[in-house]
């Protein structure tokens, strides 16, 4: 028997499911409880919203010098303005800012280019901002060659800290962290042993223990002579800690990718190194995307906390200048501030990881 | 060479009372195979019965603890230059293909001559498109794995080991994962190999397949193999009590 001679033609879907007043009656106001939760919500909404908008846009003072500018009825965003450059730089010194600025522009630009698609030599690129460029910022910004007057890192600070902490910490974790989370699968029992000591004593401890110890016991136990600096000591310490965390995130990865990718990799007569760099590695990354991104987040913003060691990131620079007596009373527009410096940041290395995702999507897995 | 390599110079692969444990579990015991320049051998038998760990010890995939291993006149250790060396003249079909799935059909391919090898982009990829055209599936070269069907999956499989110039192909149930629409275009592909001329071993259930190429085919059971024929006694006159009623059991309905 033959039920149907001919194909039946697509048909349009029925107006009542598509549309924007659809979307509304099936995910906004599907039933009488659906609907009042709805209400509810956007009162409540608007009961938060407006308000904050009237304080921080509307009623709000932008300009002026001192704190006799602000009308006191809205934020005074006067006491960021006239601190900003602080926020940004710390206490470099105000003749010198100009290094400050082109290390900025030029990470902004190696940053853009490599983000940006369209862009060529992404090799070339990424190489000179793993090579070169820290040479030149540490060069630019530290001082004492080529006739560049010599700015001590306790001057570096706000924004400009926290940068170069929370990217020094991202590219140097990364590696180790593979490295680690390598050794941890390991069979020879030396090397497997250390990175299983290694990643359970770094993350046993909290950051900040690792941060005094750096500051305060590391120099009591190294002769005086040989100093390093407290910003490296918090880099290093940084570093350290969360390669321990980007190593189980990795491990994590490793553990995801199927048998049989080593398996065909190996009986096409590859070595374990190439197994690695080229099969099984780069699709634990990519699988591991978000996790790598959340320890970097996270990373980002523990960077606060080289505030107890004495170093002033942005947190610290702002929260050092709420305690100017010329400014006292201010300090919910210097939190929102740095809140959102750092939310700024952090969303931002979200959304690119949610398009490299995206990107690097090769249909479904195996 | 030395002098078991001038010896067996016909011999493709030998295995000399091979014994295998996955613990205390004794998968292989006792094997003995010799497998010829060009021969193609079919082996079949119950599930455990150790048919994938008997094909996989051939390039260490799985390491065997007693007995002696010889491919092309290269004995097995545990040296791992020697086994990559041996693994570079075998290929090897998984079930589950074992595609890359964050390369290209194409980069499948010419990954491993460019790495392994050391051939040139150009040339690598040139090749690549020869033996993808050889198994129909040239027109898919860019896409990735996860587009392709299964059927086409496995072709772009046999593909990659053959871009190594293997000098022997090791199946292991090539067309147990795919749906029955997709069995016959990698069986036609495996055939038409057969035919050219490539030393072939060969675990499958299709026994079509085992009597239109098989030399040879090969039963075990629990470890080892019961008993070995070309394909036409095998199948119409079965000598063990064991292969009557395996071959009932798949061959009767």
């Amino acid at each position: 028997m033959i039920h149907n001679q001919d194909m039946i033609p697509q048909q349009p879907a029925p107006r009542s499911t598509i549309g924007p007043l659809a979307w509304m009656r099936a995910n906004l106001f599907s039933g009488p409880i659906n609907s009042v939760f709805t209400l509810l919500g956007l009162y409540v909404l608007y009961i938060l919203l407006v308000p904050t908008i009237q304080w921080a846009f509307i009623n709000a003072d932008w300009i002026g010098t001192s704190r006799d500018d602000c009308s006191g009825e809205g934020a005074c965003w006067v006491f960021v303005n006239a601190r900003f450059t602080q926020f940004i730089y710390g206490l470099y010194p105000q003749e010198e800012l100009w290094r400050g600025n082109i290390v900025f522009a030029g990470f902004a630009i190696l940053i853009a280019w490599l983000a940006i698609p369209r862009l060529p030599y992404k090799r070339w690129v990424a190489i000179f901002a793993l090579t070169a460029f820290p040479v030149i910022a540490y060069v630019l910004l530290h001082g004492g060659y080529f006739d560049l007057p010599r700015v001590p890192t306790h001057r570096w600070g706000g924004l400009m800290l926290t940068l170069i902490l929370a990217v020094v910490g991202m590219v140097g974790a990364l590696p180790i962290g593979i490295v680690l989370a390598l050794g941890r699968r390991s069979n020879m029992p030396i090397v497997k042993s250390f990175c299983v000591v290694f990643i359970e004593f770094w993350r046993g401890v909290p950051l900040i223990t690792v941060l005094f110890m750096a500051s305060v016991m590391l120099p009591l136990f190294l002769p005086s002579e040989l100093s390093v600096d407290r910003l490296i000591r918090a880099l290093i310490g940084i570093t350290l800690f969360q390669s321990a965390y980007m190593a189980e995130v990795i491990r994590g990865g490793l553990q995801a990718i199927p048998k049989g990718q080593e398996e065909a990799a190996a009986a096409l007569g590859m070595t374990y190194w190439k197994r690695t760099a080229l099969i099984v590695m780069p699709q634990a990354l990519k699988m591991m995307i978000p996790g790598i991104v959340n320890t970097f987040i996270s990373l980002f913003k523990d960077t606060t906390l080289v505030m107890i060691i004495g170093l002033f990131d942005l947190l610290g620079i702002v929260q050092a200048a709420l305690s100017d007596s010329r400014w006292l009373g201010f300090s919910l527009e210097g939190y929102v501030f740095a809140a959102f410096m750092f939310w700024i940041f952090c969303f931002s290395m979200s959304r690119y990881s949610q398009y490299l995702e995206r990107k690097l999507h090769t249909g479904h897995k195996r | 060479m030395n002098q078991t390599a001038t010896q067996s110079a016909d011999l493709m692969v030998e295995m000399h009372n091979v014994n295998k444990w996955f613990g205390d579990f004794h998968v292989l015991r006792d094997i003995d195979l010799e497998v010829k320049r060009g021969e193609r051998i079919v082996i079949c038998g119950p599930s455990g019965s150790g048919k994938s760990t008997l094909i996989r010890c051939i390039n260490h995939l799985e390491e065997h603890q007693k007995g002696e291993i010889v491919v092309g006149g290269v004995p097995l250790t545990q040296d791992v230059k020697r086994i990559e060396q041996i693994r570079r003249s075998v290929g090897m079909v998984f079930q589950h293909f074992n595609l890359f799935p964050h390369l290209t059909v194409l980069e499948n391919c010419c990954i491993a001559p460019m790495w392994v090898q050391k051939k040139s982009r150009r040339e690598a990829e040139a090749e690549a498109m020869q033996y993808l055209e050889r198994v129909q599936i040239a027109e898919q070269a860019k896409k990735y794995p996860g587009q392709l069907s299964g059927g086409q999956q496995q072709r772009v499989a046999i593909a990659r080991s053959l871009c190594m110039h293997p000098d022997v192909m090791l199946f292991d149930e090539p067309t147990s994962a795919l749906d029955p629409e997709m069995i016959k275009e990698v069986l036609d592909v495996m055939v038409e190999l057969a035919h050219e001329g490539m030393t072939m071993m060969c675990v499958t259930h299709e026994m079509g397949f085992a009597k239109t190429v098989a030399d040879r085919v090969i039963f075990m059971d629990q470890g080892q193999i019961i008993e070995e024929n070309a394909p036409e006694p095998f199948f119409n006159n079965p000598q063990s009590e064991r292969t009557q009623l395996f071959l009932s059991q798949i061959l009767g309905h």
